[in-house]
């Protein structure tokens, strides 16, 4: 049987079938090659590595759990699962670009788009030709997106968007923005802004400490002419843009757990080689004792994602399932990334290895695609029946 | 009339359709580089390998592929002599784009160079590529035979290790490149059918794209019985023991300046080594 090139402490290769198992080795082996050796650079610059678009859009990586008629790989939620654990070892960045043009970009439109939008966007889209950006987040509403301020009022055939997005992956580079306004009954909605519409620009936000392999955007609407044609019909109300959240999170459930990998390998490989009192650090306790609790919550949260995909497939996954998967997947990542920082004592500030990358990313990974607070408040009301948050 | 004209198929421009070029690949799975190699009851433990393609197989693979695309058709199958683990190297190609598989199955059966070309020619003979990849040699053994010897037994030319490949244009002749000793390249021109043992630096071999790995489970592979191949061959070759090599000694730090240094190799070399 075929085993993933993975930390497999448990033998999940087992639970896998042959193709997902081609799917995770692709992958890495592509991260190896093309990721690893240019992410630093591009990390330290603040910039993120276009160079990987045509690549990885060539691979199939973008929309890859979309219908191959779109030219689409077709994957299932697992192996889309470890494509998205497969990128993240390589930077939260790449996965994060990945993630936003599948879920938050291509899947609205396969979902709640018009045939026309789906035969104008997808296979471009899919093709690496035409970048994406998901605008829903404000500066005054993160958690609680429904509050937003961005209106888009019906003139004649057209709409007319104002208003303002923030925090929005890719949003300098795209080429298509999806973005989600209230129309004058309080109704929100879902647009096709494009690049050049006029009134309409991205500014970068700069001096990010985390995620700077990545491109993050504000999104600016000053009376901004959208045809009728560009919203996506079948998009109603909050649920339409929640349901895409549900995928990208699905996706950040396997994500945090790449990042988890590649700093618990990190430190494990450092613990075993480097010297204090004439043994490897790895022969003391407490060295031991970190790196076993990194060992067993990873393996944990590889079983729970890969239920969660499991149900995801047979279309039985809640999003209270997917809330789980990314909270607690990437709370431990976190963790994890801090522990392996202490084990690589100083060397784990530096950007020779790959773990303060990875803990700085994670920051942002914690906090977006909701709060690990909200995915905690999500769970306890559907324990509880009680919305704690409201 | 060329020797390989006996029974592959004519590529003559009347005769050939570019279309239809059939190109085959010699594929071996061969344990990963990184692999500790145990020895268990005089035999390789191969229980913790990982198994993964001959890495200059993989030149073989994108050469034959690349081929098919510059043709505009044709076909690339895949020829490996192993057990039922090597399915599994087969598929991975077959997702960066091979269009079929046959394995030749050795279940059972002791094996050398010789035999293994036996039975890979036999595979081959049937099949009647116009021409054939191979990689220079395989990472586990270094027996670098195997290739040659198909060429031999299907009684064409062959040339290894190529570091470049062109075809003409009508696709007759293949005109390659060749390292020998001292940067010198031999540039030699073959007729078609042949052989070509890849070398590293050929070509950049793609990765499997996804929708190519989708496709590959749905791709055909045929199984043959390497007894049935053999016709009574037995190998020439036989094993005697297996031994690791010995630990490597462990190097000596001399410190100081490079003039103490050197007086303390020297004192060395006389007193410890007694060499000099």
């Amino acid at each position: 049987m075929a085993q993933v090139s993975s930390l497999d402490y448990f033998n999940i290769s087992e639970l896998l079938s042959e193709d997902e198992v081609m799917i995770q080795r692709a992958t890495r082996e592509f991260v190896d090659h093309e990721v690893l050796p240019v992410i630093s650079k591009h990390h330290r610059d603040a910039t993120f590595p276009t160079e990987l678009i045509p690549k990885m859009a060539e691979l199939g990586f973008l929309g890859s759990s979309l219908p191959t008629e779109y030219g689409c790989a077709g994957l299932n939620n697992v192996a889309y699962g470890l494509l998205m654990q497969e990128l993240e070892r390589g930077d939260s960045g790449i996965r994060s670009f990945c993630s936003v043009q599948g879920a938050l970009v291509m899947y609205p439109i396969f979902q709640f788009g018009s045939d026309e939008q789906k035969k104008k966007w997808l296979p471009q889209l899919a093709s690496g030709k035409k970048i994406g950006c998901f605008g829903l987040t404000e500066p005054d509403f993160g958690s609680n997106p429904g509050g937003m301020k961005t209106r888009a009022r019906k003139k004649g055939n057209d709409w007319i968007l104002s208003g303002a997005k923030m925090w929005i992956t890719n949003g300098s580079m795209a080429d298509v923005a999806v973005v989600w306004a209230k129309d004058d009954d309080g109704v929100i909605r879902g647009f096709l802004v494009e690049k050049g519409m006029k009134g309409f620009s991205a500014p970068e936000m700069t001096r990010k400490f985390s995620l700077r392999a990545s491109v993050t955007s504000e999104l600016v609407f000053h009376d901004v002419v959208v045809p009728e044609s560009n919203r996506l019909p079948k998009a109603e109300g909050i649920s339409s843009p929640l349901k895409c959240l549900t995928q990208a999170r699905y996706g950040i459930a396997w994500g945090a757990l790449g990042a988890a990998i590649a700093c618990y390998e990190t430190a494990l490989s450092y613990a075993k080689s480097r010297i204090q009192f004439d043994k490897p650090i790895a022969g003391f306790q407490l060295i031991q004792e970190k790196l076993v609790w990194m060992l067993t919550e990873i393996t944990k949260g590889q079983l729970l994602a890969l239920q969660l995909g499991r149900l995801k497939d047979q279309n039985k996954a809640k999003f209270t399932h997917v809330s789980m998967g990314k909270m607690n997947n990437v709370r431990i990542a976190r963790e994890i990334t801090h522990l392996a920082r202490e084990i690589l004592g100083a060397n784990g500030i530096l950007d020779e290895y790959p773990v303060i990358r990875h803990m700085m990313n994670i920051e942002s990974v914690y906090t977006y695609e909701g709060t690990n607070e909200m995915h905690t408040l999500i769970l306890g009301a559907d324990i509880t029946g009680i919305e704690a948050y409201r | 009339m060329s020797r390989g004209d006996r029974f592959l198929l004519d590529l003559s421009p009347e005769g050939g359709d570019e279309k239809n070029m059939k190109i085959g690949v010699l594929l071996k799975q061969v344990p990963d580089t990184a692999t500790k190699v145990k020895i268990v009851n005089d035999a390789i433990d191969e229980s913790e390998v990982k198994w993964v393609i001959n890495p200059y197989d993989e030149y073989a693979v994108e050469a034959a592929l690349r081929l098919k695309e510059k043709a505009g058709g044709g076909e690339v199958v895949i020829v490996t002599a192993g057990p039922a683990r090597a399915v599994e190297t087969m598929r991975q190609v077959l997702a960066m784009g091979a269009d079929r598989g046959i394995r030749i199955d050795t279940a059972g059966l002791t094996l050398d160079p010789y035999t293994t070309a036996v039975m890979l020619a036999a595979a081959c003979k049937d099949e009647q590529f116009n021409i054939i990849f191979a990689g220079k040699q395989a990472v586990d053994d270094d027996c670098a035979q195997v290739h040659i010897g198909v060429a031999e037994f299907l009684q064409i030319p062959h040339v290894s290790p190529i570091e470049k490949f062109e075809l003409n244009a009508d696709l007759t002749q293949a005109v390659v490149e060749r390292p020998v000793s001292g940067g010198v390249k031999e540039v030699i021109e073959v007729k078609l059918p042949a052989v070509f043992g890849c070398e590293k630096g050929l070509n950049e071999p793609r990765y499997a794209s996804l929708p190519g790995i989708m496709k590959a489970k749905s791709k055909p592979m045929k199984e043959l019985s390497g007894r049935d191949l053999l016709q009574g061959k037995t190998p020439l070759l036989a094993q005697s023991q297996y031994a690791l090599p010995p630990e490597g000694r462990k190097g000596k730090m001399i410190s100081g300046t490079a003039h103490e240094a050197a007086k303390e190799l020297v004192r060395l070399l006389r007193e410890e080594a007694k060499v000099v």
